[in-house]
C-alpha cells in the first residue's frame, strides 16, 4: 500500500503550484517559488498545523487555485464525456471539481507537513506550450516520491492543467468513476454527486 | 525452519493466482476489472479488518511512539526490503541500481547500526521501489486482470504471482526464532498501516467512490513503476 503514502504526501505539493506576481515566470521556476511559499506558510502557521482544515483551504485557494486551469482538469478527467454536457453544465462541472480538488489538496497540508521538495531545472525551449515539470519529495528510508506538474502556456502565462504523484494521474484518477456516474444517470447525475459530495462535512466517515 | 504460517499464505497465494490465472487471465480490451463483483466484496472485507483490528492497533501505535522511533522501524524494515529490491533490479538487467541497493543495505547494516539510520541516502545512495511483479512486468508478462487480494489489498493477477515469491523470499519469514519472527512481522505490519494513516484522511476526502479511487491509483503507480516512473502518457480521448 505504498503507493497510497505516496499518493497523498504529494497532495500537499500540488497545493504548489503556484501564485505570486508570476507572470513571465519560466514553469520550473514557478513551480518552485510556489512550492517554497506554500511551505513556509505551513510551516508558520500553528492552526493549519494542527489541523484547521478552513484556513489550510484558503491558503490553497489564495495561492495556488489561480495558477490551475480547472476547465482543462475537468476537460480531462470526463474525457470523452465531456462533449455531453452543455456550456452550462461544463461550467458547474469545472467549479464543483474545483471545490473537490482544493479540498482535497488543503487535507493534505493538514495532515503533511515539513515536507522538502526539490524541483528539477527544466531545458525550456522558446516554443514550448506545453511542459512537464518534475520535482521530487524526499523522505528518509523511503524513495523519493516523484511529482510531475503539467503545464500550459496560455497568454504568456502557464497554468498546471494535470498533476501526476508517483506516477498517478490526480486528475485522470477520477476518469472510471465519472464515466460510469454519467453512464448511468447523465451529467447531471454526475452534478449531484459531486455536489452532494462537497457538501459533505469534511468530517465523512474515514475508513480504512 | 520455516513455518508452516508462512507455507499456508504460500499456498493460498498459489491457489488464488491459479484460479486467476486459468480462470479469466484475459483483461479483454475495454473491461479492466472483470472481477469487480468479487473484488468489491474483498475490499469490504479487508476494510472491516482494517477498521476493527489492525486501523486501531496502528492509531494507538502511533500516539505512543515518538516519530524519530518510527523512523527507525521503518528504516530498519526498509533495509531489510532493499536485499530483495536489489536482486529484482539485477534480474531485471538493471545492474548499476541493483548494486547501489545491495551496497545500501551494506552501509545501513554497519554504519546505519542494522539499519535504523538510513545514512546511504545521505550519502545520496538512492533507495528504489522493486518487487517480483514488477519483475515479471520488465520481462513483458501482462498484468492481467485487477484483482483485490485477501488480506493484502490491491493487486494484479501478475503482481499476485510476484506476491507469491515476495512472500516466499521475505528474509523476516526466515527468522528461526518464532516469538522474534512473529514480532518483526507484527511490528513491520502496525508500523506500515501507522504511516498510511494520513493518508485515510485525504482519500477519504478526494474520492467519490473509495473502492474505484483506490484501483485506478493503484493500476496508474503499478503501471509508473514498471517503467520506472518514465511512463508514456497515456492518450487523453477528449
Amino acid at each position: 500500500m505504498k503507493f497510497l503514502v505516496a499518493l497523498v504526501t504529494s497532495l500537499i505539493f500540488s497545493a504548489v503550484a503556484v501564485a505570486l506576481p508570476v507572470n513571465g515566470l519560466a514553469p520550473d521556476a514557478l513551480i518552485k517559488s510556489i512550492s517554497s511559499e506554500v511551505i513556509d506558510i505551513v510551516k508558520a502557521d500553528k492552526e493549519i498545523q494542527s489541523g484547521n482544515f478552513k484556513k489550510a483551504a484558503e491558503l490553497v485557494d489564495k495561492k495556488v487555485a489561480p495558477h490551475f486551469d480547472f476547465m482543462r482538469m475537468t476537460r480531462l478527467a470526463l474525457g470523452r464525456e465531456w462533449r455531453q454536457a452543455n456550456a452550462d453544465q461544463q461550467k458547474v462541472l469545472a467549479n464543483e471539481f474545483q471545490t473537490l480538488l482544493v479540498r482535497t489538496y488543503s487535507k493534505a497540508l493538514t495532515e503533511y507537513k515539513n515536507q522538502i521538495v526539490d524541483v528539477k531545472p527544466l531545458a525550456l525551449k522558446a516554443a514550448d506550450t506545453d511542459v512537464k515539470v518534475r520535482s521530487e519529495i524526499k523522505q528518509s528510508g523511503a524513495k523519493a516520491i516523484q511529482l510531475d506538474y503539467y503545464l500550459q502556456k496560455t497568454n504568456d502565462s502557464w497554468k498546471v492543467y494535470d498533476i501526476e504523484v508517483a506516477g498517478m494521474s490526480l486528475v485522470t484518477n477520477y476518469r472510471e468513476s465519472f464515466a460510469n456516474e454519467v453512464r448511468s444517470s447523465g451529467i447531471d447525475g454526475l452534478i449531484k454527486v459531486l455536489q452532494a459530495k462537497n457538501k459533505s462535512d469534511d468530517t465523512v466517515a474515514v475508513k480504512k | 525452519m520455516k513455518t508452516s504460517f508462512v507455507h499456508m499464505k504460500i499456498s493460498v497465494l498459489l491457489l488464488l493466482t491459479a484460479l486467476l490465472t486459468t480462470g479469466c487471465a484475459s483483461s479483454a480490451g475495454g473491461n479492466k476489472d472483470p472481477l469487480e463483483g468479487f473484488n468489491r466484496a474483498i475490499f469490504a472485507f479487508n476494510d472491516g479488518v482494517d477498521r476493527v483490528i489492525l486501523k486501531p492497533v496502528a492509531t494507538g501505535y502511533d500516539a505512543v511512539l515518538p516519530t524519530p522511533v518510527r523512523k527507525g522501524v521503518t528504516n530498519f524494515f526498509g533495509n531489510i526490503a532493499d536485499v530483495f529490491i536489489g536482486i529484482n533490479n539485477l534480474l531485471q538487467g538493471k545492474v548499476s541500481d541493483g548494486a547501489g541497493d545491495l551496497g545500501r543495505v551494506a552501509v545501513n547494516s554497519t554504519l546505519g547500526l542494522l539499519g535504523v539510520f538510513d545514512v546511504a541516502s545521505n550519502m545520496g545512495i538512492e533507495k528504489h521501489e522493486e518487487d517480483f511483479g514488477q519483475t515479471f512486468g520488465r520481462w513483458g508478462a501482462d498484468s492481467g486482470a485487477f484483482v483485490v487480494v485477501p488480506f493484502f489489498g490491491p493487486r494484479t493477477v501478475r503482481d499476485t504471482a510476484g506476491l507469491v515469491l515476495d512472500v516466499a523470499t521475505d528474509p523476516v519469514g526466515y527468522v528461526d526464532h518464532v516469538p522474534t519472527r512473529n514480532t518483526m512481522a507484527g511490528v513491520r505490519l502496525v508500523n506500515d498501516r501507522a504511516n498510511l494513516l494520513p493518508a485515510d484522511k485525504v482519500i477519504a476526502e478526494a474520492a467519490l467512490d473509495k473502492y474505484s479511487y483506490i484501483r485506478d491509483a493503484y493500476l496508474q503507480r503499478r503501471r509508473s513503476l514498471i517503467y520506472d516512473g518514465n511512463a508514456p502518457r497515456e492518450a487523453e480521448s477528449e
